[in-house]
């Protein structure tokens, strides 16, 4: 099993911490990861992105153009990485702000209004748990129990009264999901 | 079983360091090394292991006092990336010159000039040639992933103190930003007065009355003295040589064509060795993983099985030269790269691997 995603939205997203908190799961779940970020001068409203990689396996190279799974969170992403999913891949997105909305037939398009569901869940910074939720729900290849623990290794302990919140997030996420 | 933990590779030579009992770090923030001092700051090892941190005003201040450091028999380092690397060359000569060991770590950015801050290789030349003044090598170590720079602290501060030389950790923007599974070893404690004098009886800390004046310095008047040193250095490089050059090999057993690159550059190549095996194309790769020294004997026996090789480098060609020197003419050698901070892809190998072989 190989997994290779592309994370992509705005700066403040929590795009990074998104992919921080699965690669953390992925390796209470005893399996191989990389994260690599987009590093730059990037900044609150400019756009962010990060590759993970999952694996059972040792991870060679940890640059990839084509991904099994891509989650977009703003406009210039969807522009940037709609062509770059495998054929019958994911495209996860959130329909925020798009305005072209994605086309591909070869794939799988799903949508996740994270809004919505942070609001629902009464905070606004769990807005990329509920979209971690949507992916884990559409790719279950990281446990829940794991999930847990990849949470508690991430948001730290001045903050551990959070947890509940983000797994309350990810939960309606899950249930959130829609596949076009 | 061992605790791992998700880092960046620049966290994970902070985390080494501390665990590692080394006594002093000093550095200047830069892109994209910047976390090794930021998450040395945060663990505070001042409170811990009495481990100094400190941030210098410049990276010329940095590498000297690394050598004050060094001259105490003390386990220092620094860390910058490239252009701050050409501010300390001046320094390095001058450890090298004076036989102390040492630390650096190169975490490379694109050059010439300021450059980008983005992923590059284009510092071999300047680290594994030199980039000081004068007739010296430092050790080069070249990681690969974030287990790398953690494990090369250790590995790097035992060469510098077996050798009295400064060991440079080349890494590149890939390994230093992206994150992975790091196991930490073993704690190992600072030494301890006796053990830096076992370990350094060279040191300046302080004449007793049993042995003569220590002195640590680059500067011989003389030219029969300078020469007689020089030659000296000389005949530690060659050790050095013939001891510690360390590679791996993949899939070369039954190799027809064979990649050479280092850093993250070996670990794309990987991908394209799988890649082209499966279509049935008989591809290995070899990874320097010491650059100085350089596994120039086992690229010479490799040069008789395999019926080309190809250097890839996030440069415009520099490690190519050095396998050039150890194939000496026994295959065609060919190179690609890209340059700027941009990385190739492994398809964007595999087209030019099968351009330079005529292969489709």
């Amino acid at each position: 099993m190989k997994e290779e995603i592309i994370i992509a939205g705005f700066g403040g997203q929590g795009v990074l911490s998104m992919g921080k908190i699965l690669a953390y799961s992925a390796i209470m779940q005893d399996m191989e990861v990389t994260w690599m970020p987009s590093y730059g001068p990037e900044m609150r409203g400019g756009t962010a992105n990060v590759s993970v990689i999952l694996s059972d396996k040792k991870i060679g190279s940890p640059i990839v153009t084509k991904y099994d799974t891509a989650i977009i969170l703003n406009q210039q992403s969807m522009d940037k990485f709609e062509q770059s999913v495998k054929p019958g891949g994911l495209l996860l997105y959130d329909p925020n702000g798009i305005t072209r909305h994605p086309e591909r037939t070869d794939i799988t398009i799903c949508r996740i209004d994270a809004i919505d569901v942070a609001a629902k869940v009464g905070n606004s910074k769990v807005y990329n748990m509920a979209v971690m939720g949507a992916y884990l729900k559409m790719k279950p290849l990281v446990d829940m129990v794991n999930v847990d623990k990849g949470l508690a290794k991430c948001i730290p302990a001045r903050y551990s009264d959070l947890i509940a919140l983000n797994k309350q997030a990810i939960e309606e996420g899950m249930n959130s999901v829609v596949t076009l | 079983m061992a605790e791992k933990i998700l880092m960046k590779g620049n966290e994970a030579i902070a985390v080494s360091a501390i665990r590692n009992g080394v006594d002093g770090y000093f550095g200047y923030p830069i892109t994209p090394q910047s976390e090794v001092m930021e998450t040395l700051m945060k663990e505070k090892p001042w409170e811990t292991t009495g481990m100094v941190v400190l941030q210098a005003e410049s990276e010329t201040s940095s590498i000297n006092m690394v050598y004050g450091g060094a001259c105490t028999g003390k386990k220092v380092m620094t860390s910058s990336s490239s252009p701050g690397i050409s501010l300390m060359c001046e320094g390095i000569s001058y450890l090298a010159g004076a036989e102390l060991p040492c630390l650096v770590v190169n975490v490379m950015r694109g050059g010439p000039g300021l450059g980008t801050i983005q992923p590059s290789q284009s510092d071999y030349n300047q680290c594994v040639k030199g980039g000081g003044h004068g007739d010296y090598n430092a050790i080069v170590l070249a990681p690969a992933s974030a287990q790398d720079m953690y494990d090369f602290v250790d590995w790097g501060f035992e060469l510098a103190f077996k050798y009295r030389t400064p060991v440079i950790l080349l890494a590149d923007g890939i390994v230093g930003q992206m994150m992975e599974k790091v196991e930490l070893r073993e704690m190992k404690p600072r030494r301890t007065k006796e053990e830096l004098l076992a370990a350094a009886p060279w040191a300046t800390t302080g004449k007793t009355a049993d042995r003569p004046y220590n002195v640590i310095t680059s500067l011989a008047l003389e030219s029969d003295v300078q020469e007689k040193f020089n030659q000296k250095l000389q005949a530690k490089y060659k050790e050095i040589v013939e001891k510690e050059a360390t590679h791996t090999e993949y899939m070369t057993e039954d190799a027809e064509y064979l990649f050479v690159a280092f850093g993250c550059s070996a670990r794309i190549c990987e991908a394209v060795v799988d890649d082209l095996r499966e279509q049935g194309i008989k591809a290995g790769l070899l990874r320097p993983v010491t650059l100085f020294p350089f596994a120039t004997k086992r690229l010479a026996e490799l040069s008789k099985q395999v019926k080309s090789m190809m250097s890839i480098e996030l440069n415009a060609g520099q490690m190519v030269e050095d396998v050039r020197l150890a194939v000496n003419g026994a295959c065609p050698v060919g190179f690609y790269g890209r340059q700027g901070g941009n990385i190739y892809t492994p398809d964007e190998i595999a087209d030019a691997f099968k351009k330079f072989n005529n292969l489709k």
